[in-house]
Formats: C-alpha cells, structure tokens, sequence
C-alpha cells in the first residue's frame, strides 16, 4: 500500500500533536499563507534575537490537512535555535526534496525528522501543502529583515 | 458527414451503465499499483466515449479546414460540420442556433457577457440599442452565496469597473438559495446565478428567481454548467436571458463551450473578442461587426472540439436525459445513504434527493478533506477535494475544504457504494473511526 510511503509515523505524529501550534508573543514578524487550491492557511509568527541573526522562536496556526499541519510542526523543530543561515539552508533541502517528484535523495544530516516528507514529493498535488509553513515562514523571516515587521 | 454511432444502451427503458462502459476506454484502466480507477469526478470534467473521439477524429481526418473562410470543398465540409454540431447542441437545450456562440468554455461566456456589458457602459456599444446593458453607480449585479468563481469573479470586476454594486442571495443551512432573504430593486440589471450547485448538487428554484427579476426588469444568467450535463434543460422553457455551458462536463471535448442567448439580446450586444471573422465591412478608420453568433466568434474557432460536442449532444439524447437524470439520482440515493450511514461524515448540501443533481458534498470529522482523498485516491477512487471553485460557499458552511463525489452515465452504484468504505478507511488511517 503506498499510503505509508506518504503518510510516515512521524508525519502522524506530528500531525496528531503539532508542535509550535498556537500563536505566540512577542513575535518580530507574522506570514499569512493560503494554498488557493484547497483554501488550507496557516498564519506563522518568527522572532529572531536582537542581532536578526538567531531562529529565537516560531509558532503557527495552520487550518489545513495533515501534511500541511506536520510540516508546520516539524519546521519548528528544524529552525528554531538555528541561525537564520542555517534555517534557510534547511527550507532550501526541504524545497528541493519536496519538489523534486520523488528523485532527490534527502540528506538526514540537514533535514532531520523532515525526511519523512521525501514520500509526499511523489504526489505533486500535495507537494504545496508540505510547503505551506516553509515558504510562510521565509516570507516571515523576509519581514524582519525588511523591517515591515507584523503586518501580515 | 457520417453520423454517430448510437451508444449500445440507448432505446432501452432506463439506463445501464455497464452497457455504457466499454464506449470510455479510459474507465477500464488502473491507477496506483493496479487498482480498478473509480471515477467519481465528473463534476470537474466528464469523460468521453469512443463516439465523440471518432467524430472528432473523422472531422479532422477528412474535413479539416477553417470554418467561415475559404471556398473549397474542405471549407464547406467544414463549416457544415460546425453549423450542423450548433443546431444539434441548440436543439439539445431548446434553442435556436442563432442564439448559440461558441466560446472556449463557460467562464469565457459569462466574461462575454459581463465585457458585452462593461463596453456598453463606457459607450463602445453599438448604438443606442446597446444603452440596456449600460451599468454604472447605483445599480446592481445580482449573484448568490453558492456561486462558482466563474459566475462570481467577473461580475465582480464588471462592478470594479462600472461602479456598479454587487449583491448577493445568501445560502441556507440545507444549501439552498434563499430567495425571501434579498429584494431585488428597480436597479438590479443582472441576477446570475447556477440553475445545479457545482458543489452542493441543489437544484435552484429557477422559475422563481426569474419571475422576481422579470419584475424588475433584471436580465437572467443561468450557469448551467451543472445542469445541462446531467438534466433535461430547455432553455428557452426556463425563460433566461442568457445560459453558459462547457463541452468536457457533457462527454465533450475541452476547449468548447456555449453562450446562449436570446435573439433579441445578442443582435444589440457590443463584442467582446474581436478580429477576423466577426466583421461585417472593415477601413481603416474603423469596423462594423457581423450578427450574431458570429460577432461573437472572432478569429478560427475551435472546430474539432466543436463537433466532438455535437457528438456528445447526440449521444446523450440517444441515451434520453430524463434516464441520465434518473440514473444520477439512484447513484445519488446510493451515496447518501451509505455515507449518513458513516459516522462523523456530515453531507454538506441537501441530504435528500428533492430538487438535487449527482453531486455530494461532505466532509469528515477529524479528517482533512485532502487527506481523505489522498485515502481514497490509494484505493482507485477519484474525487475532488478542496473549495471547488467555491470559496464563498464554504466560508458560509464553515469548512475549509469538502470532499466532492460527481456522478455521470457511467458511473455504478457498485462504484459510488465503494465511496463510503473508503471513508471508513481514511478514519481508519488517521484514527478518527467510531
């Protein structure tokens, strides 16, 4: 049966008891993000040290099916405690992975718990609902850095 | 030309789609490691039996040519096919072939439409007898709550850019239009809206819409989209103004659809597209246009598609529309049935057949509905699952996302009777199941 190759335990998991669910303060920069093919959003909040340059904490609320929620959850894991650089070099091997139609050999150094999304990118439809807290949360980051700050 | 070969059901009493099946190659195919397809999405797009590949292949193999040009033996052999597929499809629908363009699909002719309009306001019409589709501060589009963004965006836009305001009749909890909850005025020009939810499967109380904008001399757009696929419709019966219908939800071809519209209104409506074709004298300094259809046609239609559609109108009046109605409402028996029997499913729209179509709509407590169609996807089954360009209307039932299973000749009751378990599987899975 294939629907295990997409749904892996840990996707379950996180899925049934998200992580960084809830949206949290104080926060530097919120990113509403709406998948227009299903309606599934999520609303994601960063906060960086002062310097910008440390992933201090991420919480989300995300109204959406259970890729898009544990994706959301396992992001958090990834990022928080990271360098901004870093998290980003994890979103970049998420993309890749996740877009990359079930050819792109994930590196578990890097991406963690997250290589249990690698089913998911065999299943193009859903490939924007394991995204959907990724690019929400570089756009949030994108915020901080611009200085536009909360507004969604 | 050759004529269609008549499906292998058609004159009996009723209709069977395992009779049915061996014209659609593509239902006998497997999907995700070998499963069985079960096709349950024909609401987005239907599938097409041999006969209306055959027409569409035979035209190109033997008539192909641009249609309305040329004087050769191709160019009449095709435009004879193109003029003889628009009086079946009028036929089809209680028309006359006049009153028939040919578009891309329905969203292009309810764009029609609204440019048809929007270039009346801005006084690019034809003349005064273009003056009835002038819009501007003040008046008013009607639409409704469960309309598909096709029937929804462009009216919208038309009152971005006519000022005109948009309003809408709001949806009750069954997912029927509520007719008491809105008056309409002296300055509501349009009221559009679907004659079958393309989500909820309710059948609207077109009878009535239509009186109430007849009385204030509001112009009537039908989407029937849902309609036209599935029931017997007579436009001209139902007394709208306009109608819009796509090819590929009828066993057609894409890239085919219809604008249907009364004699009187098209001969005084400003173009929408326009180029080769459509004129009747062109100079330099300026242009005056061909009558309807064709002033709504320009450029080389779309002609394979075309007639591939005039194969679909006959295929299914071979099979008679009060059986494909009948067949769609004993599938949909079948699915709310067994789906009410499910705990945790909740049908979105009527959970009854009265004034209804084959399509049902639910969702699944504790259960995404894209994780529910990822389930049902492993086991063969098709559906849609998401907003199916209705946002609005889920908004309204509080639901991000439903599941949609769509019904169409083909379609079993062994089929839709596998929905259900399929259901209880995806609880199953996500550990939801009672």
């Amino acid at each position: 049966m294939q629907l295990e190759q997409m749904y892996q335990e840990i996707i379950l998991d996180h899925y049934r008891s998200p992580h960084g669910s809830g949206l949290k303060d104080p926060f530097d920069a919120e990113s509403q993000q709406i998948n227009p093919t299903c309606g599934d959003e999520i609303t994601l909040r960063v906060k960086l040290d002062d310097a910008g340059e440390k992933v201090l904490d991420v919480s989300h609320e995300t109204l959406g099916c259970s890729i898009s929620q544990a994706s959301a959850s396992v992001l958090t894991d990834l990022v928080i405690g990271q360098t901004v650089e870093e998290s980003m070099t994890i979103l970049a091997a998420f993309q890749e992975m996740a877009q990359g139609r079930g050819k792109v050999e994930p590196d578990e150094e890097v991406l963690g718990d997250a290589v249990a999304f690698a089913g998911v990118a065999k299943y193009p439809a859903r490939v924007k609902c394991a995204l959907l807290g990724w690019m929400a949360f570089k756009d949030a980051v994108v915020r901080v850095q611009d200085g536009k700050g909360a507004n969604a | 030309m050759t004529t269609a070969q008549a499906p292998a059901g058609a004159g009996l009493a009723g209709l069977d789609p395992a009779v049915l099946r061996p014209d659609f190659a593509i239902l006998s195919r497997t999907v995700r490691d070998g499963r069985p397809l079960v096709y349950l999405d024909s609401g987005a797009t239907s599938q097409r039996p041999r006969q209306v590949l055959d027409a569409e292949r035979e035209f190109l193999e033997q008539h192909n040519s641009a249609v309305h040009r040329g004087a050769h033996q191709l160019a009449e052999e095709a435009t004879d096919a193109y003029e003889s597929a628009r009086s079946r499809i009028a036929a089809f629908v209680g028309a006359d072939p006049d009153e028939l363009v040919f578009v891309k699909n329905a969203t292009e002719g309810i764009n029609l439409v609204a440019y048809a309009m929007s270039n009346s306001s801005i006084r690019t019409g034809l003349g005064p007898e273009s003056e009835r589709f002038v819009l501007g501060p003040g008046d008013e589009i009607v639409v409704t709550e469960l309309e598909h963004h096709a029937n929804l965006v462009p009216w919208q836009e038309l009152c971005r850019r006519t000022g005109a305001t948009l309003r809408w009749y709001p949806v009750t909890d069954e997912g029927r239009i509520d007719v008491d909850a809105l008056e309409l005025s002296e300055r509501t020009k349009v009221v559009a809206f679907a004659h079958q939810s393309n989500v909820l499967g309710s059948v609207a109380p077109v009878q009535e819409l239509v009186r109430r904008a007849r009385a204030v001399g509001a112009l009537v757009l039908l989407d029937a989209c849902q309609s036209v696929p599935h029931l017997p419709v007579d436009l001209r019966a139902l007394d709208v103004d306009f109608a819009v219908f796509s090819g590929h939800k009828m066993l057609g071809p894409s890239g085919v659809g219809v604008l249907y519209g009364r004699t009187e209104l098209l001969e005084a409506m400003p173009p929408f597209l326009t180029g080769g074709s459509m004129i009747e004298l062109v100079r330099m300094e300026g242009s005056t246009y061909a009558p309807p259809p064709q002033r709504f046609e320009a450029g080389v239609p779309m002609t394979s598609q075309a007639v591939g559609l005039g194969a679909a109108v006959d295929y299914l009046t071979a099979l008679g529309m009060e059986n494909v109605h009948a067949h769609e409402m004993a599938l949909t028996k079948v699915a709310l049935d067994t789906l009410r029997e499910v705990p945790g499913v909740r049908i979105i729209g009527p959970d009854s057949l009265e004034s209804r179509g084959g399509t049902v709509a639910f969702v699944v407590d504790g259960v995404h509905a894209h994780d529910v169609g990822q389930v049902l996807d492993d086991r063969g089954i098709a559906v849609r699952v998401g907003h199916h360009c209705a946002w609005p209307l889920h908004r309204r039932f509080g639901v991000a996302a439903t599941v949609r299973a769509s019904f169409h000749v083909y379609t079993t009751v062994d089929e839709v009777a596998q929905l259900a378990d399929g259901v209880r599987a995806a609880q199953e899975f996500f550990g939801t199941g009672l």
